[in-house]
């Protein structure tokens, strides 16, 4: 779909591709896999002067390589994340400390 | 033009893979199954030494062996009376790249270097892709890393995003892609498109490149101990590690050494499954990998795979995802360590079995990784938790891929489950009978190789040759 979202000629962005079809899957691929098409998504500067998220574009890549796709982001982000503390773990640490200073103790 | 369809860049995989490796498979061929593994190793590998000098050139290898002692006390605690071996851990996370895989990425990118390749290309979600882009960057050579990453709802698994973006740092072009094993289509049309060299995981460079580490882990263990290491525990997936550690250990003169290879449990999701995908809090190291890995080394993305651990392992155990996580926690707690994931599978298993054995016993878990957002615990956990996986404390006998993980509640909870080698070896038999096809015939020489490559007897293959209805020139 497209948007007002636009780059410009050298901006970095995002695109994406369908590979293949899910009709063009590999035979051996299990059911849930060949029912959705293999996609692919690669990160570069654009090459045309200008472009909005959603239009057929082509990117020069780290390389220098030029591919094509559908823009989806400009100035992609990168936030992986820590998320927060699993409750699961927080006490794992002091249980530990706990039954080595025990053990001290008893020797 | 060539055209670009997926039959078509499949059918010439092999015109690709030749000129993208540089080795032609063929000529270690000895038989219809047959090959010559010490000699393919020996001719396009390098020498132990050769290896060193270019590592040490590198900035590879030559890590700290740390004794994790808090841990071996915890251990101690928990085991009858005069056991508890002392446990070791080789911290890998000090290469450039901040795990072992720089030592497979630096003797393939220095081959691709000096074979005169403008750059390299490795299909991998891990690690690797990481340290091949390091290993790119300073050798200005280009690099593609392609990364099956996020599922047809768009996730990405957490720390295969944060494997790309450490690729895209170190200047390479990383190509992220959804679920399937097409992954190879694009891996091949891009060795096609760019002419760069396939610094595959599994050729002999690459498995050459971690016998320093198998020598690295004998001569530390002598200087900190004054003995052997008794067990090295080497988390397995494609083979490489435990292949790779154990030629190592070999030829730094330590054959008494015991290989023991750790995959943590994923039965019963399937690799290639759109759904599966992010179920699973494990990317590498686990028996997704391990079992077909060790059962069918030759499905790897080169002929002949360089990673033969069926010839090395001593034994076979898997473990729970609940308890690595519970082990990462407890290195980070008691040893001050933040590393892993990888690593701590083997940890697991290590800490497990150092109660079954002396006090005097030395066991080495051979590497560590850096950690960070995305393969953080915390990360895992509270991706697996939004991808509608339950999360709880109690007994890791409970776990189920895919379903539930449960951290420990007690260290004396961590356990070991055997995987029976023996079931391993006859169903690696069996697939290379069924790779046979119609033509059933096999030659003398071939026997040889499966009795070699898969650790069984001679006799036992020749019974398993005959049930699969496979005949013997000349017998």
């Amino acid at each position: 779909m497209r948007t007002e979202k636009k780059a410009k000629c050298g901006d970095w962005v995002q695109i994406h591709q369908i590979v293949l079809t899910p009709e063009q899957r590999a035979p051996q691929v299990p059911e849930d896999t060949s029912r959705v098409p293999l996609e692919m998504k690669a990160k570069g500067e654009l090459v045309e002067p200008e472009a909005f998220v959603g239009d057929e574009v082509s990117i020069r890549t780290a390389i220098g390589r030029t591919i094509k796709g559908r823009l989806i982001a400009v100035d992609p982000p990168c936030d992986i994340s820590y998320g927060p503390t699993p409750p699961e773990l927080r006490s794992v640490g002091s249980e530990l400390r706990g039954i080595l200073a025990g053990e001290v103790t008893k020797r | 033009m060539t055209s670009r369809d997926y039959a078509a860049v499949m059918s010439r995989r092999p015109d690709i893979m030749r000129r993208s490796v540089g080795i032609d498979y063929k000529t270690f061929n000895t038989g219809r199954i047959a090959f010559d593994y010490e000699r393919m190793m020996s001719e396009t590998g390098y020498s132990l030494e050769e290896t060193m000098a270019i590592q040490k050139e590198s900035n590879v290898g030559r890590t700290p062996m740390i004794e994790l002692r808090n841990l071996t006390r915890l251990a101690r605690v928990l085991a009858q009376p005069g056991k508890g071996a002392r446990i070791f851990v080789k911290d890998e996370a000090n290469n450039p790249a901040r795990s072992f895989k720089d030592r497979r990425a630096s003797l393939s990118v220095h081959h691709a270097r000096l074979r005169g390749y403008p750059g390299v290309v490795a299909a991998t979600s891990g690690n690797y892709g990481a340290a091949v882009a390091s290993q790119a960057a300073r050798s200005s050579l280009g690099c593609v890393i392609v990364q099956e990453v996020f599922d047809s709802r768009g996730f990405e698994q957490p720390e295969i995003a944060e494997k790309g973006r450490a690729c895209e740092a170190y200047g390479a072009e990383v190509l992220q892609l959804s679920v399937g094993p097409e992954l190879f289509y694009i891996f091949l049309l891009t060795l096609e498109d760019t002419g760069y060299f396939n610094a595959s995981l599994y050729t002999p460079f690459s498995v050459a490149g971690i016998e320093t580490l198998g020598a690295e882990i004998v001569e530390q263990s002598r200087e900190l101990t004054g003995r052997d290491p008794d067990m090295i525990v080497s988390t397995h997936a494609g083979g490489g590690i435990t292949t790779g550690t154990a030629r190592g250990a070999a030829r730094a003169g330590s054959p008494g050494t015991r290989i023991v290879g750790a995959s943590v449990d994923l039965q019963g999701l399937h690799m290639a499954s759109d759904r599966d995908f992010n179920r699973k809090s494990f990317t590498t190291g686990h028996t997704g990998f391990g079992i077909p890995f060790a059962v069918e080394p030759d499905r790897s993305d080169v002929p002949r795979n360089a990673a033969r651990v069926l010839r090395y392992l001593d034994r076979y155990v898997t473990v729970d995802q609940g308890s690595v996580f519970y082990i990462t926690e407890a290195l980070a707690q008691l040893e001050g360590l933040e590393r892993g994931p990888a690593g701590n599978t083997s940890l697991t298993a290590a800490f497990s079995i150092a109660r079954e054995m002396p006090e005097d016993a030395v066991i080495v878990v051979n590497e560590t990784e850096y950690t960070g957002a995305g393969k953080h615990p915390y990360a895992q956990l509270n991706f697996a938790r939004a991808m509608g996986v339950e999360i709880t404390r109690g007994d890791p006998a409970d776990n189920r891929p895919g379903e539930r993980i449960v951290i420990p509640e007690r260290p004396e909870q961590l356990s070991v489950t055997e995987v029976d080698l023996n079931r391993l070896r006859s169903s690696y038999v069996r697939h290379a009978c069924r790779a046979l096809g119609d033509d059933r015939m096999i030659e003398q020489a071939d026997v040889a190789f499966l009795a070699e490559d898969s650790g069984m007897p001679a006799g036992d293959v020749e019974a398993l040759l005959a049930e699969n209805g496979v005949t013997v020139k000349g017998a």
